[in-house]
């Protein structure tokens, strides 16, 4: 024949018999006339002409092509019906060097697989899919496809596919095709020797691109399934050249590497530095376990006051001492609607539960904060409240209250933003729950900035100066709302 | 040298540890926080992160490097596991091992974002089709996130199972003293992985077995994993039993609080126990009878409307009083509500 090569033996990109079949091994389990044998025969030519077999993994669909991997001598995984996009793209990020191969129906693909195709082309996947069209779902037993063509009697459309009721047929091509990301899209068909040969120079063309590190590829396949159209082969194949080709344009959709950027470079760590392992508040040497006593706090106030980082720190101070801590943040639409507050343990044995429903102090860092939480707290227990004095009318008999304006005390340093530490500094004064030096190492470890750490030195001393000079010890919160 | 972590990012980090290179995802809350993580972490060690479409094509891709021998993980939440369910069966089915979070949220539908434990039957008793199990670890602890993510990876290569660690809002999102012991972790050799080379061409990953008797031998032989899994892989934790007249059993965030339950019991002269599930399948059976030998009755509190209480019941088989208190919406009972509870129950429990 011009121009055609003719090949008489099978490829070895095909097992020599068919094994896992069971049954009739020298044959392959598709019906006469099925595309799926042609299509078979060109991507095995293909890998063996480009010398890929041994690299090839190919990744089997749910369809009459379930069982693709009967046949090909090559790594195989039979994946959930419309997913071989998904589980190809993980296969060919695992293995770069390997040649991954899709094969997938047109239910598989254009139906309930359309999120997986069109997200993996979008990627620009390096990978091959192979999209066999023949408009029916074949392995089910002629169910409508998405590409099943307008009129098309199958048995979920038995009165012929209607635009009222099923839309049109998708052209996945051309859908692809609006993306940017896709090097190669073509549609073929298998209606004659011309155009097989044609899909033979494309599926050749789709791996060799994968083999170059090219991007993207897909071949729609137009083929016949004489069973499910109840006709003979030959007129089957005439059928995909004459009502299939006919709604599904032949044709090259995309056929160019993108340009894409080249995104930013990623830090190259060791485990040891992703872990983080020497980066952490250094634990001192030698605690003095009377220096530090258990302790429930909890804190609470606007977002924006650093309420979950007030704790956070307290909780590495915790730490840095050899006790047991914990810290809980109030998560969720709370968070949204303005107000946060955390609760941190501090112990010296294991600690139960890091909720804290009735704690031993309580950080008020606004009135709201204070109405709502302070009823909570243990009697004998602490409320520090920032501001000079408690709302009119409002008292906490069960507990110790001293008032911090924190607030107040960090504008004059010069920055609202270090109120949590004033407050903290008041807690540690009040409380000793913890000695200054370990407050005072985990601001350094943690404050980067040297203009931020010095403002907040300046703030931990004014809140200790302020519970020193000006909180009597041992004073008590009165009904009239004021400590003395 | 201890270092102060949250929750979440304690999985992410015992991830690193176990050799995972490998995480596909999906966002919700509230376990995105762990493949935000993961976004950051697995790409500066040298692997692949990768936001998927759907969880269905997040638990797919997993599907996919698991077929390549990867250690691999996906994190999500009720309805992202509601959704991975058909995968989650192809895995166990395609006997692949993987890791999956489960970061529980409340339900039923969107339900909201709260901790709850509502997932159990999901996760426990396995939501995808056909007989399989999933192995279940349930930390209750950042320390416990972290270890448990390193068994986790251990389990499901010795099994080539999914491994699914149920967690919550508050163990996921608290901080605690995390003390990582750097070693070398090596997965096994995975010479039945298909890795795009001349020695594993010969592999095939599939979970579709025509024959009857094929897929009969096929499920008799995930069954034999799961019996080997139940002698085996039990683990749980006790506090306090061995004298107690009172057991009290929880899992997850709801055993910290029981701990503290058991404290305020004893305090005020009752004698109460815990007893902690760490694996929630295969679920500590045999421990739980021997626990409740002196037992006089047994409280199972769970953040669901009893769901463990079930294999609690089943374990004990009528031997004991099972009493239940459950909350739900995201309310977490305090130690004072379940010590209430416990004492307005006395005439039943003791």
């Amino acid at each position: 024949m011009n121009g055609y090569e003719v090949i008489h033996e099978k490829s070895p990109a095909f097992y020599d018999l068919y094994e896992r079949k069971g049954e009739l091994q020298q044959q392959t389990h598709y019906c006469p006339g099925c595309g799926h044998g042609i299509v078979h025969k060109l991507i095995a030519e293909a890998l063996t002409d480009l010398g890929l077999q041994d690299r090839t993994i190919l990744v089997s669909p749910v369809g009459c092509s379930v069982f693709a991997y009967y046949y090909f001598d090559v790594g195989n995984v039979q994946v959930a019906h419309g997913r071989a996009p998904a589980a190809a793209t993980a296969l060919k990020r695992s293995h770069p060097e390997s040649i991954v191969m899709a094969y997938q129906g047109d239910g598989d693909l254009a139906a309930i697989g359309t999120a997986e195709i069109v997200h993996a082309a979008n990627r620009g996947e390096n990978i091959s899919v192979f999209f066999v069209n023949n408009s029916v779902y074949g392995m089910t037993g002629g169910q409508m496809a998405p590409t099943s063509l307008m009129g098309e009697v199958t048995t979920t459309s038995p009165w012929g596919r209607r635009a009222s009721n099923e839309g049109l047929p998708l052209h996945v091509c051309e859908l692809l095709a609006a993306l940017e990301t896709p090097t190669y899209i073509e549609r073929v068909a298998l209606n004659d020797m011309k155009n097989i040969m044609k899909a033979k120079r494309a599926v050749k063309k789709a791996l060799e691109i994968q083999k170059n590190g090219g991007g993207f590829s897909l071949v729609e396949i137009l083929s016949p399934c004489p069973t499910i159209m109840k006709m003979d082969p030959v007129v089957a194949r005439k059928w995909v050249g004459e009502a299939l080709v006919k709604a599904f344009p032949l044709g090259v959709f995309r056929d160019h590497k993108p340009d894409l950027p080249a995104g930013p470079k990623i830090p190259v760590k060791t485990v040891a530095q992703a872990l983080e392992v020497e980066e952490s508040v250094p634990e001192i040497a030698s605690p003095r376990r009377h220096h530090t006593r258990d302790l429930t706090v909890k804190i609470a106030g606007f977002g924006g006051q650093g309420i979950l980082l007030m704790g956070q720190l307290l909780a590495e101070m915790g730490l840095r001492e050899h006790m047991e801590v914990s810290w809980l943040p109030s998560y969720g639409p709370e968070m949204r609607s303005g107000s946060a507050h955390c609760h941190v343990s501090l112990s010296h044995e294991r600690i139960g539960s890091p909720l804290i429903s009735q704690p031993e102090v309580l950080i008020a860092m606004n009135e709201l904060s204070l109405l709502k939480f302070a009823p909570s707290v243990v009697s004998g227990g602490l409320v520090l409240y920032n501001h000079t004095k408690l709302p009119a009318g409002f008292s906490v008999p069960q507990a110790r209250v001293v008032c911090v304006p924190a607030s107040e005390i960090a504008d004059r340093l010069g920055s609202a933003k270090v109120a949590n530490v004033v407050m903290l500094a008041a807690l540690l004064e009040e409380t000793e729950c913890l000695p200054t030096e370990s407050a005072i190492a985990v601001l350094e470890a943690t404050v980067k900035n040297p203009k931020l750490l010095e403002l907040d030195r300046q703030a931990m001393k004014a809140g200790r100066d302020y519970v020193d000079t000006e909180i009597e010890v041992g004073a008590v919160s009165q009904p009239d709302g004021y400590s003395y | 040298m201890r270092q102060l972590c949250k929750g979440n990012v304690a999985i992410v980090k015992g991830a690193v540890l176990a050799g995972c290179r490998s995480f596909y995802g999906y966002p919700i809350t509230p376990a995105s926080e762990i493949a935000e993580y993961a976004a950051l972490l697995i790409p500066e060690v040298g692997g692949t992160f990768l936001q998927a479409e759907s969880e269905v094509s997040a638990i797919n891709m997993v599907y996919g490097a698991s077929s390549a021998g990867m250690r691999v993980m996906s994190a999500s939440s009720g309805p992202g596991l509601s959704l991975m369910q058909e995968g989650i069966s192809y895995i166990a089915g395609a006997e692949l091992p993987c890791v999956i979070v489960d970061v529980v949220r409340g339900g039923p539908g969107l339900g909201n974002i709260a901790p709850e434990q509502s997932d159990y039957f999901c996760v426990v008793k396995g939501g995808g089709h056909g007989c399989y199990r999933n192995l279940v670890l349930a930390p209750s602890s950042v320390q416990e996130m972290f270890d448990l993510t390193v068994l986790a990876f251990d389990l499901a290569d010795r099994y080539r199972n999914p491994v699914v660690i149920m967690t919550d809002g508050y163990v996921g999102q608290m901080m605690e003293p995390l003390d990582i012991q750097l070693r070398k972790i090596e997965a096994p050799e995975k010479d039945w992985a298909v890795k795009g080379t001349a020695e594993t061409k010969k592999n095939l990953i599939t979970s579709i077995f025509l024959e009857p008797d094929v897929l009969e031998a096929h499920v008799n032989k995930l069954e034999a994993k799961y019996q080997l899994a139940q002698e085996l892989e039990t683990r749980c934790e006790e506090y306090l039993t061995e004298d107690a007249d009172v057991l009290l059993v929880g899992f997850g965030i709801v055993s910290r609080v029981l701990r503290s339950t058991v404290d305020q019991l004893r305090a005020q002269g009752l004698k109460a126990g815990l007893f902690r599930p760490i694996m929630l399948w295969p679920f500590p059976s045999r421990e739980l009878r021997k626990a409740v030998q002196h037992v006089k009755s047994v409280m199972v509190v769970e953040l669901n409307t009893g769901m463990m209480l079930e294999d609690v019941k089943l374990a004990l088989n009528g031997t004991v009083p099972v009493e239940f208190y459950g909350r739900t919406g995201g309310n977490v009972p305090a130690a004072e509500e379940i010590t209430a509870q416990v004492f307005a129950r006395m005439s039943a429990l003791v």
